[in-house]
């Protein structure tokens, strides 16, 4: 059976399990009937023309894990990072999992989106946030809306700083032959409140998972967001993550991605800035091999004056793998002053990989500094000449220079213990040991 | 008085066409409409011989079959194919020996665009092959280039004169089911330029041609083949200017360039059709196929200044088959009022070592959308392909537009690709700067927007570089000194 019937006839099945008379329900009708008319997207459409999912939707998943399963932590304490105070929200196959997770509503709400969408206490924020920057023309996004059901939730009341960061994990155990999940987070930072945000969708074993996560995110006014994905997981995985982050006044987020593993990685990543005086920012790093594809596309929509834009994306490409890089700027007529800046820099290493990059400017107002730029290229050969000549190793003179060229990526990480994490993911990445910090 | 950006921007809004009038000659038109036999028509008025009749039948074929394409950042109202009179030419169609035998009307249109074809002959050294409405009246200097064994004519001689050349490349680097205009181009064309440099040989003077819509409702299928033999030279200038007129009038021309081992080809276009009124009623459609293939060693340049039409949609490209190829592309656009430009390029890296370089200037004023497009394609086999785009967008006002779609494809892992694009206003500390010296306002915004397109102004051969710069001050008037 193909999968857009499976997960229609899924929906039937869905909505015998939930509570159809809540007030989102009409929400996951309208989205489901929208995934119908739309179908997963294909190649011909403009925003898909370098990604194609027919290999991913081919396989036979099941929508719903059958059972809750339970994982020792030992088996997954490396998945967390160490030596450090977190909150934790980690799901498995799709549920939540009490015994591994670490919530709070101490003041504050660090939860799971379930309890949100049940109890009558969340019920007026939920209205009020739940569904509002998700797009609804988007098919995937809508199909998540369709069967939005857990996830995290997150509130932050006005002047609340977290001292800690929150985890979120989803891991897989690989219980049924392939997996589908969809999970839906939404994370509310009230007026000068501040969160950092790591987030991890990990694999345990070649079994195929696919996640098509959303995620909506509200800064209100002076509002600090500071939000990791770190995509390392299995060969046999593939994710689409869809973020939509809403902005207001004085407010920072800061989105990181470091993309290194998985089959297919798309992100989605929109900015929506809804006052004037924001800031933006989105930094990536992908280090790619084998038949790997990682998309980026990234949408900023400068709808009000005074606002700033940066994006930095990276990527080195080895093997047959594949980077897509598209990064949208529309500046609108009234955001005068806008400063939008774009960079994409790429290195391809072997002669089978591929890059194809569009940097976009749309732009409308005249008193604007927008620019972007986009270079492929190499290694440098006499910097690697340079190092060799001293005596250090062709795989290590490369993996030093990889490091430099991804520098700027890994400074601007906040946190000293995942900065330290990514480090040993990529050092394991390229296959060397330093020996010493960098 | 001080000149300021806002007088600039009112008179922008204001300036009027200045090339806008008819010429009134008796035109032997074909009635309106499209089927095979009027491809028929217009073939046996041509007297061609049936390899040309039924390659443009073929053409017609495919064109029924596709659809108009929509994908592009412009909005106008579709033409009516069946509206069209694909046929027109002027009515005295004898072959002219000398000028005294032209048309006096006809020549007097020339002296108003201000390439009297007696002047150009005696000074500039430029052999011309004028076209009005699609047949061309005048050729000179064909004693001069005949010696050095170059063919330049027009197109329907070039299918007579010399069917082998027209045959073998005609529709190879812009295959008739390109796209929508081309096919219909292909089905349709009326005349254009051919061009043929033997090996060897260095063109000695600069080739160039004008082309103008002249008759109501005649859409202008211009084809354009330029062939350039191994270890050859040409030049090539093409220039543009059409009358005033409130119905939009379609032009879908195809030029098609052949550089064959170790040639170079300059190809520059001037064009300043009617952009329309200041409220967008009028103007001309511009959906023109551009592409030329590179041989080993060789080099395309284009060269392109885009001032005028109601909406353009072109995208001279180059596909860099052969190891060490070269391909250029340098382009001003400037759109005014309700003007709509996308254009760009592709450079397609095939062979080893290929080189190219972009450069695009677009300058929005008014309500106009400006817009970058191009592709640069690294294959596989690209070793040692080198890019560099640089495309910067310059704004006046803030009811314009400025928009850019790179597409970056790379495929090779010793390739170099840089791409980088900017938007801006004119600064006010650039023009404070500029005033503090002395320079008031007026000639502060010439020399900055003279600076901001010097780059392209540059490439261009000295013949045009003047009427570029006359073309800019019209379309950009007190901006450009």
């Amino acid at each position: 059976m193909q999968l857009t019937e499976k997960l229609l006839s899924s929906f039937l099945a869905f909505e015998l399990d939930i509570d159809i008379n809540s007030s989102i329900h009409n929400l996951r009708t309208n989205a489901i009937k929208n995934f119908e008319k739309l179908g997963f997207p294909n190649r011909k459409m403009e925003n898909w023309k370098y990604t194609s999912l027919n290999q991913i939707i081919k396989e036979d998943y099941t929508v719903f894990s059958k059972k809750k399963n339970v994982i020792d932590f030992k088996r997954v304490k490396d998945y967390f990072i160490d030596n450090i105070e977190s909150y934790k929200i980690v799901f498995v196959d799709g549920f939540y999992d009490p015994f591994l997770s670490q919530t709070s509503h101490d003041g504050l709400d660090i939860c799971i989106m379930s309890a949100a969408l049940n109890k009558p206490k969340y019920s007026n924020l939920i209205n009020k946030y739940f569904n509002k920057s998700a797009s609804s023309e988007d098919s995937l996004t809508s199909l998540n809306t369709a069967f939005s059901k857990e996830g995290v939730y997150i509130h932050l009341p006005k002047k609340t700083v977290l001292e800690k960061p929150i985890e979120i994990i989803h891991f897989a155990t690989g219980n049924e032959a392939a997996l589908m999940l969809q999970p839906r987070n939404l994370i509310i930072v009230e007026e000068s409140s501040e969160v950092e945000i790591i987030e991890t969708h990990q694999s345990l074993t070649v079994n195929s998972v696919f996640s098509n996560s959303v995620t909506e995110i509200f800064a209100q006014k002076n509002s600090k967001v500071d939000y990791y994905k770190i995509q390392n997981d299995v060969i046999s995985s593939s994710l689409i993550d869809n973020t939509y982050i809403t902005q207001k006044r004085d407010s920072d987020v800061k989105v990181h991605t470091f993309s290194f593993g998985g089959r297919l990685t798309r992100n989605n990543l929109n900015f929506y800035q809804k006052t004037p005086f924001i800031n933006s920012t989105m930094k990536g790093l992908t280090i790619i091999d084998y038949d790997q594809l990682v998309d980026h596309h990234t949408l900023v929509h400068h709808s009000n004056p005074n606002c700033e834009s940066h994006q930095d994306y990276k990527g080195i490409f080895s093997g047959k793998s594949t980077g897509v890089f598209n990064g949208k700027i529309i500046v609108d007529k009234i955001a005068q002053k806008t400063n939008a800046f774009q960079q994409n820099n790429n290195i391809l290493l072997d002669d089978k990989s591929t890059i194809n990059s569009k940097p976009q400017l749309e732009i409308f107002a005249d008193d604007v500094k927008c620019s972007h730029g986009c270079t492929i290229g190499q290694l440098d050969r006499d910097a690697l000449f340079y190092l060799r000549a001293r005596g250090i190793p062709k795989k290590e003179a490369k993996a030093l220079l990889t490091y430099g060229f991804a520098n700027n990526i890994l400074e601007s990480v906040k946190i000293p213990e995942l900065k330290i994490k990514i480090k040993k993911i990529i050092a394991k990445k390229l296959g060397v040991s330093l020996g010493f910090d960098l | 008085m001080a000149y300021t950006e806002e007088e600039l921007k009112k008179e922008l809004e204001t300036q009027e066409y200045e090339y806008g009038f008819v010429t009134k000659i008796d035109a032997d038109t074909f009635s309106q409409g499209l089927n095979e036999n009027v491809i028929r028509a217009i073939s046996k008025r041509k007297e061609e011989p049936n390899w040309m009749t039924e390659w443009r039948l073929k053409a017609f074929d495919s064109w029924k079959k596709m659809e108009e394409p929509n994908w592009s950042n412009v909005k106008y109202k579709k033409p009516d194919f069946q509206k069209i009179s694909y046929y027109s030419a002027p009515k005295s169609k004898d072959k002219y020996e000398s000028l005294d035998e032209v048309d006096p009307e006809l020549l007097k249109t020339f002296d108003k665009l201000g390439i009297s074809v007696s002047e150009q002959k005696k000074l500039a050294g430029v052999a011309v092959d004028v076209v009005v409405d699609s047949v061309s009246v005048a050729t000179t200097f064909r004693d001069t280039l005949s010696k050095k064994g170059i063919i330049f004519c027009s197109i329907s001689e070039a299918i007579k004169k010399h069917p082998e050349l027209v045959k073998k490349y005609i529709g190879t680097v812009v295959p008739q089911r390109d796209n929508f205009y081309s096919a219909l181009n292909s089905a349709v064309f009326s005349d254009g330029s051919f061009c043929y440099i033997p090996k060897g040989v260095k063109c000695p003077m600069e080739l160039s041609t004008y082309f103008r819509i002249n008759q109501a409702g005649t859409g202008q299928f211009e084809r354009t083949l330029l062939i350039a033999d191994e270890g050859s030279y040409v030049s090539y200038l093409e220039g543009c200017t059409a009358p005033s007129r409130d119905e939009n009038q379609l032009h879908a021309a195809v030029v098609e360039l052949i550089a064959l081992d170790n040639a170079e080809i300059k190809y520059s276009t001037v064009q300043n059709w009617y952009p329309g009124n200041k409220a967008g009623k009028g103007g001309v459609y511009n959906f023109v196929t551009k592409r030329g293939i590179c041989h080993k060693n060789s080099k395309i340049s284009w060269t392109q200044v885009e001032t005028g039409s109601a909406v353009t949609w072109k995208y001279p490209s180059c596909i860099l088959k052969g190891d060490n190829s070269t391909g250029e592309f340098y382009s001003i656009a400037v759109t005014n009022n309700y003007q709509q430009a996308d254009t760009g390029t592709k450079m397609i890296h095939i062979g080893k070592n290929s080189k190219s370089t972009i450069i695009s200037k677009g300058i929005s004023a008014g309500k106009s959308q400006n817009s970058y497009r191009g592709l640069v394609q690294i294959n596989r086999n690209a070793d040692n392909a080198r890019n560099f785009s640089q495309c910067d967008s310059l704004l006046m006002g803030n009811k314009c537009g400025a928009h850019t779609f790179p597409y970056i494809e790379g495929k090779n892992k010793t390739a170099k690709i840089e791409h980088e694009a900017s938007t801006s206003k004119i600064g006010e500390d650039q023009i404070f700067y500029c005033n503090q010296r002395g320079i008031d306002t007026e000639k502060a915004i010439a020399l900055i927007v003279n600076g901001f397109s010097k780059e392209v102004l540059n490439k261009l051969p000295m013949e045009f570089a003047v009427e570029a710069q006359k073309l800019l001050e019209i379309s950009l008037e007190g901006s450009v000194g």
